[in-house]
């Protein structure tokens, strides 16, 4: 058993779900992205999503946080603000809203989840700045405090993320979406691109941070020990449809669909 | 007063584009700090002079107008010579280097120093309509911001000039909340003159030729510079005061006299400057050699008489 699954908080606890999706479907035209999607989260729950490329993770990650119209289905968010909201019925307004204050988006490409041209602490406090705080002093020590929390050394709190490393502005797109306590994070392949001996650290900092701060994640990537390490339950596509789902060490080590048998025999062994 | 040259329509503009633009004025008067796209048409002069000023000059002057014509606070710079004289052969209306008599002042870069009154207008030369531009370089997305008012980046923009420069650096085209609902950009001005925008007596209007955006401030709107509770907007201050004619709160331009080193702070208003003058007003370099050449400079440009038409 991992140290994640200790974590996993039992559904009683809270008796609303975070997010509730049913029959969830995209096409692009007559090609298909994702379809028959269901799942429920609840808070402080991690849900992995694994499969190949081109299965229809990325699409799923969309559709689940307002990026992409969904063709069918429902996402239900519940807001601490509004109650229960229709994702994709909500105004765009409170959505993006939404995206700065409850939840929070990190991408693979980290160029693409931060802003270039500004400096790591600016990064950090554009969602405090976007959400009222117009405190530059209590920006600035809270940005600190966060570059401390993903283990980025102070004194480049000033640089520019072009200066940083692959892994450095990883951690930096972390900090920058954790900043103002989010209760859902979605992450697109958190470690792809990354060495692994960088990408077990950055784990390491990602199971700390999501256990401490109970945060409820959707995490999407092809890797079977990011999934192992972060998620507390799995769902495996394969061409757009969910194949098997379960909690990951029971999908991990005993999986049951010829392709996730596939999958897990597929892992090299070092 | 001349008679307009009678080949041209009144204003340069025909009249149903000048209906258009007055259009879009009207919306833009109705929604302080929105801009308000419109089919802007080319001028007989390039993009970066003044066409988008002009055009919304053009539509609003009439024949019993008093034109006055600045660039950087000057009269007598070419791109205000050049303005005013175009105006005064297309429409043969008056023109006026008084800040007091005019009833339209065209401008670029400046408010001028004389408090304007109720029923003057003011007409700025904007070259970047948008002040998200420079964080947000998508037109299609800076768009939905305005509409969602979603201003968070611009103070992102202002934390980083303190995290780098330890101050605001910002000093022109500083970023302005208008009516508490649009960011605007107050074209490049000043940071200076910010102040003399809010809750203002006289109509402001603003025209971007290139980018073909009008955007307006009705007389008494409110228009807050952006800022941080720590770090509250301030505007340029000088330890001296004019050369010329002592005034002290006024913005000064450094004039370099010679080639060895020397230099004069003066209004950057060239009417203002003026006046207090002929006022009796005196700065501590008037009576120097340099100082009395920059004022005959600025006082024997014989513009009434010299823009003539040829």
């Amino acid at each position: 058993m991992t140290a994640a699954l200790a974590h996993a908080p039992t559904a009683q606890a809270d008796p609303h779900p975070l997010l509730d999706v049913s029959g969830l479907a995209k096409w692009y035209g007559p090609h298909l992205g994702c379809r028959d999607v269901a799942f429920t989260l609840y808070p402080g729950e991690v849900m992995g999503v694994v499969g190949e490329s081109g299965s229809g993770k990325t699409t799923l990650l969309g559709c689940l946080s307002g990026g992409l119209e969904p063709s069918a289905g429902r996402v239900t968010y519940h807001s601490e603000r509004w109650g229960a909201v229709d994702i994709h019925a909500l105004p765009e307004g409170r959505r993006r809203l939404l995206m700065r204050t409850e939840w929070g988006f990190v991408r693979q490409n980290p160029r693409d989840g931060l802003r270039m041209g500004v400096s790591a602490g600016a990064n950090i406090g554009e969602r405090p700045m976007a959400v009222g705080d117009r405190h530059y002093g209590r920006i600035r020590a809270q940005a600190l405090d966060w570059l401390k929390q993903v283990e980025i050394d102070q004194t480049r709190l000033d640089d520019r993320p072009a200066q940083f490393s692959g892994g450095m502005q990883q951690r930096l797109q972390i900090a920058r979406v954790l900043v103002n306590g989010p209760r859902l994070v979605f992450m697109d392949e958190p470690t792809g691109g990354l060495d692994v001996s960088v990408q077990a650290r950055l784990l390491d900092l990602l199971r700390d941070l999501v256990a401490r701060l109970g945060l409820a994640a959707v995490i999407v990537t092809h890797d079977l020990a990011v999934a192992r390490l972060l998620a507390h339950r799995l769902m495996v596509m394969k061409d757009g449809r969910v194949v098997e789902e379960g909690l990951t060490d029971q999908v991990l080590d005993d999986p049951h669909h010829p392709y996730t048998q596939l999958l897990v025999s597929s892992v090299l062994q070092a | 007063m001349t008679a307009p040259d009678p080949g041209v329509t009144f204003g340069y503009l025909d009249e149903q584009t000048k209906r258009m633009i007055r259009r879009a004025i009207l919306k833009a008067v109705a929604i302080p700090g929105y801009q308000v796209p419109f089919a802007g048409r080319e001028m007989p002069l390039p993009y970066g002079w003044g066409t988008g000023g002009i055009q919304v000059t053009a539509s609003v002057i009439g024949g019993d107008d008093v034109l006055k014509v600045i660039d950087q606070g000057a009269d007598d710079t070419t791109n205000a010579v050049s303005i005013r004289r175009f105006f005064r052969r297309v429409t043969g209306v008056a023109t006026t280097e008084h800040t007091t008599e005019a009833t339209l002042i065209q401008t670029r870069h400046r408010v001028p120093e004389t408090p304007l009154r109720a029923g003057q207008i003011l007409i700025y030369q904007v070259p970047i309509p948008e002040p998200l531009r420079r964080m947000e370089p998508r037109e299609t997305e800076t768009r939905k911001m305005h509409a969602l008012s979603d201003y968070g980046v611009m103070h992102v923009k202002l934390y980083e000039d303190i995290a780098q420069h330890g101050c605001i650096s910002t000093s022109y085209d500083y970023p302005v909340r208008v009516n508490g609902r649009h960011v605007m950009a107050p074209s490049p001005i000043p940071k200076f003159d910010n102040p003399k925008m809010h809750d203002a007596p006289f109509l402001q209007l603003f025209g971007a030729g290139r980018e073909k955006r009008i955007y307006a401030l009705p007389p008494y709107t409110s228009v807050v510079s952006l800022d941080f509770e720590d770090h509250p907007f301030t505007v340029q201050a000088w330890d001296r005061v004019c050369d010329l004619c002592g005034a002290t709160d006024s913005y000064l331009d450094e004039v370099v006299t010679d080639d060895r080193g020397g230099r004069l702070f003066v209004c950057s208003d060239s009417d203002y400057c003026t006046g207090r003058r002929a006022a009796g007003h005196r700065g501590p370099m008037a009576a120097t050699a340099a100082g009395e050449a920059l004022s005959d400079a600025m006082a024997a440009v014989g513009r009434e008489d010299g823009e003539a038409r040829p």
